[in-house]
């Protein structure tokens, strides 16, 4: 089982959190801040698991993450899964990310956590895999989305150039900020290597 | 209407959606807080509109400000609402909110069971996926007992997406509703075979959690997941599958044999590493739980322990982790194996990787032996030198002293090292754990008589030098070991050589400096000294020494007096007084020595840790009644002050309380015992109880004197490498004389069992340095045995330990909504319907609110809606009756099959684990993959091949071309030899998967006293030369494939390919020449004569199988094909074309498949008379009848259908549906056998061939 996938930035800001478990609001984001201590303080070329997940239900987990860019992916499992299977859903999510966004950034996750979730929806549910092929997630993404743009239609339209109208008058556009414009290098892992 | 929605959304455009807030919050860096305060404002503004869009929005940004850590729990209401639109985009804005924020607590969840279920039924596939997907995340007991059936429904959903995410949230329903799991399952286990690659993962994925808890229910599993394994390409599957099978197989040994083969060859065909992982993990499960009946197995060992090197020595630091993780398991079982990658685990001390370093430090703690402790310590004290960063220093030091002190210093040859070695290890500067180091000096110079002598002399120069422990500020942690040595030295003070130089040390000035516990042990200890000086200088006629001693007890003391540590000013004044008064008794000149000594007078016992625990409650006693009334509320003030004294404690050391235990109890028990004897209704509970306290007298433990060889400090090399060389000496010189005796015993007895003496010397061959004796810890009498059963009465896993296996009653079913008939009509209608006859009336009240609103934006909507509804409705009402229907006549044939089916199952399980050839239950599909399963057995057949081949080798290896044609006829003649003897030996020296499968096939109950089977294999040589070897399976895995014509059916012939040279060999080709009853299958498009290309390259040394199908007309005579093998041999200088000629051999038998077959069905076989008979007689089979059967199961095919004494009936098919039964009698080495078959020439040649496999015996 999967217990928390927790994506946050070089900074410790969460960008997504997803927890399969209860937890109340501040244990959440304890865990994440733990989280990101133990796993920022990592070099880069050593390996990517961290025994004894005492944040979320004992001894029996481990965290499995990657490093990618600016961004931290981290995945708090128990001992039912493998841990290189674990390595290589973390890519596969990445490449899906990337794939759906268009060469993923950071700013995408972060104005978009929604879509994120979405993603992460058709790969993982309620803690358990659900679906590893790339593919297969990406048409159903599509699907969905596809099937949001036609209910929208005629509604969607106007707030659609509202939205256009107030990124070209507020200059606080994502551009000025110069955190996380880097897009995620996705490197091409062979799956299951 | 059009234009109402457009105003309404340019209403909406002003409102801030999930970007604007993003961006805002990214603009208020510094009044963050402030700025989501006033954007939460809004947000309630936004809810209390009437617009969805409006609200979904809002509710949209709940979700972003709940993964900020704020709390959204006020909203549920609202995200209920969103999560009922119509409209996918914000039913799924909706259903995320809720997933991330609902939970178990969540009062209005029980609003939601008829959304959700009418989210279910939705005719749009991502409706339901939406819904079941923010189900798993928020499922509660109540939704999870009211969708249970729903949710079952869908597992059988038209979609494979509908399908897959149905089956992974049972599992989460099961967890939360227990009782649903038997009524499902039947389906759950259906859908392992569903033909979506998605559903089928799903559905392993769920079983595979559920059997992780509980196992021993999902046993009966395993010959589908079998199946799975061996048919599954996809990766995720099979790791699952195979992790699965590691959580099994400690349940079941057989199944472990079972597995070992096909994961043996996953390890080796595989190229994905996380496979292979945990392929070795499950191979070290399997050969964990068969470690204690079969030895055996050392081949896989080897292979897990080659293939996890491979994974240390990559360069991918996380292969280095798993395979060091992996190589700890192994580690528990057998030692041996990781030893001698001794060398590997300490470069990874080296890793910069602290985490894989740690591993390997854990790894080393399972290595070490007698004989490598010293050397692994070595290496690991160069370490401690060397490392950076005090957490892992400390890890180290820890390490050293586990692995020193494991198993009660099981592996410590010789303890002065050790005591060395502790001494070192308070040079570490800054370490925390100078306490763990003082309490192992403590522990070692206790409960090892033998080393005080030594261990006091170390501790006297620490003590001297103990400004070097002190030197710079407060290196707090390392001056604990003063405590320990202050100690021993006082104790065993009468090993000093000079007492009056270490009194010295201890009263100086300085050691006030130390923590307070150290100064009191400081000063107690002084006394101890004291009392041993004064005793050295007893009878001594010049009484000057001992005055002085005592004059420098009483110049010293005053410091400790007034030392603001209650215990030391205690201590220290008081042995101040008795100083003075000892000394006006010396100036008497009147004898006192002795009654100081008597002071400390007494042997003090290490005592276990759990002493006390142990310590039985007597009879009639209560612990937790009150002996005194409670104290009142208001009493507990006063205790307070109390606590100021108590406080204190925490910060003495560990050792420190070790101590005071062990007087605390000695002094106890002394109390009680006076006690118990004066009191003359205490019956005494044994007379041994008497010894326990008296009996481990001293003086019976010998005391070996130590003869101090060593000088305590060796210029330029630390103490403890000295050992290491004088440890080496030692043990080369012993080894010399045993090598001398055992010269002398091979005089004797020249020719017997060769040992090699250069081998690695075997644990029991170390002989300590000195004997020592390590006094155990005490217990008390009549301890209780402990069982501390720490498992979590609240793990949800408990309530799924149901036995799947048993019939579902018919109580158990899922609960169908028929007392509420409307919940089963869509939502749609019962919004119309008003009669709801819930039990809450608060959820109706809501729901009418609800629909109101639902009314009016019914209005809202156009017209084409309005059209589409009412279709809608017409197809709800359809799918209304169906569910229904579906559902009872589900339940009745559930209720109806398992009966028989479990049963069933349960047998087919033992049959399937036990039955030698072809598991009978998934027959067509395993062939292939047991005929693979043999593979290793064949892999580890070559070894114990005669080594003549190889002898006469060489010489043709590089000869001629001519020459070899001439050798070639001799040598065939000599492989026929061979392959006799080769029989032979497979039967002595190869435990095989199947040797307890024909034992188990005959019947129970006789089995068990009857001598085991000897071990059979189904492979034969086939042809081999200098180059190659093949090996060919006996028993052909047969297939018919249905729909083919009747007279025509196919063999699968697996050959193994063993490479004998040192070269490498490629493009392997196979062919053979067709007859006109067999022909071997080639591609489509390739000619007649083709030959076919063999699959694979071998490097040197390795072995590989192939199989190649043929197509049989006849199958009732037996069939000789011709077939040649060339390959190319490859060297480094040159390669040639070298070829193999062989003879492809199809037994009768080898058309036989394995089917069982129940007596009644037989008799009726029998009786039908469309059968015809012959019989056979064997002479002079002089082996028990349960070998003869078996031996006819498992090379023939057949299984045993009843057995009565020495009679037996056995039954086998043909792949063309020819039944052949047998009747096997045994009496006095005769064996007659009785045969019956629908085809004659087909049951003659079968007796033959059955004729031969005996005349070979």
């Amino acid at each position: 089982m999967i217990k928390a996938i927790l994506i946050f930035n070089n900074h410790g800001k969460p960008r997504m959190s997803k927890f399969y478990e209860h937890y109340t609001e501040d244990t959440e984001q304890q865990i994440i801040r733990e989280t990101f201590h133990l796993v920022s303080k990592r070099d880069e070329n050593i390996c990517n698991f961290l025994e004894g997940g005492l944040l979320i239900g004992g001894s029996d987990n481990k965290l499995i993450y990657r490093h990618y860019a600016t961004l931290y992916f981290v995945f708090c499992v128990d001992s039912s899964e493998s841990e290189l299977g674990i390595l290589d859903l973390i890519q596969v999510f990445v490449e899906t990310l990337d794939k759906c966004f268009e060469n993923v950034c950071e700013l995408d996750l972060i104005f978009h956590v929604d879509k994120v979730h979405n993603i992460l929806a058709e790969m993982v549910m309620g803690g358990m895999v659900l679906e590893t092929n790339m593919s297969e997630i990406i048409t159903q993404v599509e699907a969905q989305g596809k099937m949001e743009k036609s209910e929208a239609g005629i509604a969607g339209a106007p707030a659609r150039a509202v939205s256009a109208v107030k990124n070209m008058n507020l200059p606080e556009m994502p551009k000025n900020i110069n955190i996380g414009d880097i897009s995620i290098k996705v490197p091409n892992l062979p799956s299951f290597k | 209407m059009a234009l109402k929605i457009v105003k309404g959304s340019i209403d909406r455009m002003f409102d801030k959606n999930l970007q604007d807030l993003v961006r805002g919050i990214r603009n208020h860096k510094e009044d963050e807080a402030k700025y989501i305060s006033t954007c939460i404002d809004e947000i309630k503004q936004e809810l209390k509109q009437d617009n969805i869009a409006v609200k979904a929005n809002a509710v949209c940004k709940l979700t972003y400000l709940q993964m900020l850590g704020y709390d959204v729990s006020w909203a549920a209401f609202n995200i209920v609402e969103v999560m009922s639109s119509s409209k996918f985009t914000y039913k799924r804005i909706g259903y995320l909110a809720a997933s991330q924020c609902f939970h178990e607590g969540t009062d209005v969840i029980m609003l939601t069971t008829n959304q959700i279920r009418k989210d279910l039924s939705s005719p749009h596939q991502y409706d339901t996926g939406v819904a079941l997907t923010g189900l798993s995340c928020f499922v509660t007991p109540d939704l999870a007992r009211d969708l249970a059936n729903d949710i079952m429904t869908l597992m059988s959903h038209t979609k494979p997406y509908i399908r897959k995410k149905a089956v992974l949230i049972m599992y989460k329903v099961f967890l939360k509703y227990p009782e649903s799991l038997r009524p499902a399952f039947p389906r759950l286990k259906e859908k392992l075979e569903d033909p979506d690659p998605g559903v089928q993962s799903a559905a392993v994925n769920v079983i595979c959690e559920l059997a992780r808890r509980n196992p021993k229910n999902y046993l009966s599993l395993a010959p589908l997941f079998f199946k799975l394994m061996t048919s599954s390409t996809n990766n995720w599957v099979l790791i699952k599958i195979i992790k699965l099978f590691g959580a099994l197989t400690p349940l079941e040994p057989r199944l472990g044999k079972k597995m070992i083969e096909p994961l043996t060859n996953l390890i080796h065909s595989t190229s994905a590493m996380s496979l292979l992982y945990e392929c070795v993990n499950t191979v070290i499960a399997v050969l964990i739980s068969l470690s204690s009946g079969m030895p055996n197995h050392s081949a896989s060992i080897q292979l897990c322990v080659q293939k996890l090197r491979i994974l240390i020595e990559d360069s991918d630091q996380n292969l280095k982790y798993l395979g060091l993780l992996a190589m700890s398991k192994i580690l528990k079982t057998h030692p041996k194996s990781v030893q001698s990658h001794k060398d590997l685990i300490l470069q990874c001390l080296d890793d910069k990787d602290e985490s894989i370093r740690l591993r390997a430090l854990d790894l080393l703690y399972g290595m070490v032996s007698k004989k490598n402790l010293m050397e692994i310590v070595k290496k690991l004290m160069l370490h401690v030198d060397k490392a950076e960063g005090t957490t892992y220093r400390d890890e180290l030091l820890t390490k050293i002293i586990d692995i020193c002190s494991q198993s009660n210093y099981q592996y410590i040859t010789n303890f002065e090292w050790y005591i060395s070695i502790l001494v070192e290890l308070t040079r570490l500067e800054g370490t925390r754990h100078g306490h763990l180091i003082a309490s192992q000096m403590l522990d070692v110079a206790i409960r090892v008589k033998a080393i005080r002598g030594f261990a006091v002399a170390q501790m006297a120069t620490l003590l001297d030098n103990a400004h070097l422990l002190t030197g710079n500020t407060q290196r707090n942690g390392i001056c604990e070991v003063l405590y320990a040595a202050a100690w021993i030295c006082g104790e065993f003070s009468e090993h000093l050589e000079d007492p009056m130089q270490t009194l010295e040390a201890m009263l100086r000035p300085k050691v006030a400096t130390l923590p307070g516990h150290i100064q009191a042990v400081y000063v107690q200890n002084a006394a101890k000294l004291f009392a041993t000086v004064l005793r050295k200088h007893e009878g001594e006629t010049d009484s000057h020494a001992a005055q002085e001693t005592s004059q420098l007890l009483i110049d010293r003391l005053p410091l400790f007096v007034q030392s603001a540590n209650l215990e030391v000013q205690e201590r220290a004044s008081c042995i101040l007084q008795l100083v003075k008064y000892i000394q006006k008794l010396q100036q008497k000149k009147v004898e006192v020595a002795e009654e100081v000594t008597a002071l400390f007078a007494g042997e003090l016992n290490p005592v276990a840790p759990k002493a006390q625990k142990k310590v039985p409650v007597p009879e009639g006693l209560d612990l937790d009644a009150w002996i005194n009334k409670p104290p009142s509320e208001s009493e507990s003030e006063d205790e307070k002050p109390k606590a100021v004294f108590a406080k204190e404690e925490p910060k003495h050391s560990r050792s420190r309380h070790t101590e005071v235990d062990e007087k605390e109890l000695a002094r106890r028990r002394e109390a009680r015992k006076q006690e118990q004897a004066n009191n003359p209704f205490y019956i005494k509970a044994s007379p041994s109880s008497q010894k326990v306290y008296d009996a481990p007298g001293v003086e019976h433990i010998p005391v070996v004197q130590i003869d101090l060889s060593v000088p305590l400090k060796v210029p330029g090399m630390p103490m403890s490498d000295q050992y290491l060389k004088l440890e080496e000496e030692r043990r080369q010189k012993e080894k010399a004389e045993r090598k001398k005796k055992e010269k002398k015993k091979k005089r004797e007895k020249r020719g017997k069992e060769r040992k090699a003496d250069s081998g690695p010397e075997s644990e029991e061959d170390i002989t300590p340095a000195h004997q020592v004796d390590i006094v155990t810890e005490e217990m008390p009498e009549n301890a209780l045995p402990s069982d501390d059963d720490d498992k979590d009465p609240n793990d949800p896993h408990k309530a799924l330990d149901i036995d799947l296996d048993k019939p579902l009653a018919d109580s158990e079913k899922l609960p169908v909504r028929t007392h509420r008939p409307e919940v089963l009509k869509s939502p749609a209608e019962d919004r119309v319907n008003e009669n709801i006859p819930q039990e809450t009336k608060k959820r109706s009240g809501k729901e009418t609110k609800e629909k109101k609103k639902g009314k009016e934006k019914d209005r809202k909507r156009s017209k084409e809606e309005k059209k589409k509804k009412k279709h809608k409705e017409v197809e709800e009402e359809l799918l209304e009756s169906q569910p229904e229907e579906a559902v009872q006549s589900e339940e009745t044939k559930e209720a109806a099959t398992p009966p028989t089916s479990t049963s069933a199952e349960a047998s087919d399980l033992d049959f399937w684990l036990c039955s030698a050839p072809v598991p009978p239950a998934a027959q067509e599909e395993t062939a292939p993959s047991s005929a693979a399963a043999v593979d290793t057995s064949s892999a580890a057949a070559p070894e114990s091949e005669p080594d003549e081949p190889k002898d006469a080798e060489p010489e043709d290896t590089k000869s001629s071309k001519h020459k070899k044609k001439k050798q070639k006829k001799e040598k065939e003649e000599k492989e026929k030899k061979k392959k006799k003897r080769h029989h032979h030996h497979h039967h002595h020296h190869h435990h095989h998967h199947s040797d307890a499968g024909g034992e188990d096939s005959v019947q129970n109950g006789t089995v068990e006293e009857e001598e085991p089977l000897p071990p059979m294999s189904n492979y034969s040589l086939l042809a081999e030369n200098s180059y190659i070897k093949m090996m060919k399976e006996d028993a052909d895995q047969v297939y018919d494939i249905q729909g083919n014509h009747q007279d025509e059916s196919k063999v699968v012939v697996s050959v193994i390919f063993e490479n004998k040279s040192d070269s490498f060999l490629k493009s392997m080709e196979f062919n053979v020449l067709d007859s006109l009853n067999s022909k071997l299958q080639r591609p489509e498009g390739a000619g007649a004569h083709d030959s076919l290309t063999v699959p694979f390259q071998l490097p040197p040394g390795i072995s590989n199988e192939a199989r190649f199908v043929f197509s049989v007309q006849s199958i009732v005579m037996p069939q000789k094909l011709k077939g040649t093998l060339t390959f190319i041999v490859k060297s480094d200088e040159s390669s040639t074309h070298e070829k193999l000629d062989f003879k492809l051999h199809f037994t009768c038998t080898s058309y036989l498949i394995t089917t069982p077959c129940y007596s009644d069905a037989y008799a009726k076989l029998l009786e039908s008379g469309d059968l015809k008979g012959s019989s056979l007689r064997l002479e002079g089979i002089n082996m028990p009848f349960h070998h003869l059967l078996a031996r006819i199961c498992f090379h023939h095919h057949f299984s045993v259908v009843e057995r009565i004494d020495s009679c037996a009936s056995m039954y086998s098919r043909s792949i063309q549906g020819h039944h052949v039964c047998l009747l096997v009698k045994t009496s006095d080495q005769t064996v007659s056998i009785d045969a019956k078959c629908d085809e004659p020439s087909l049951l003659g040649n079968v007796l033959d061939e059955i004729k031969q496999t005996f005349s070979k015996c």
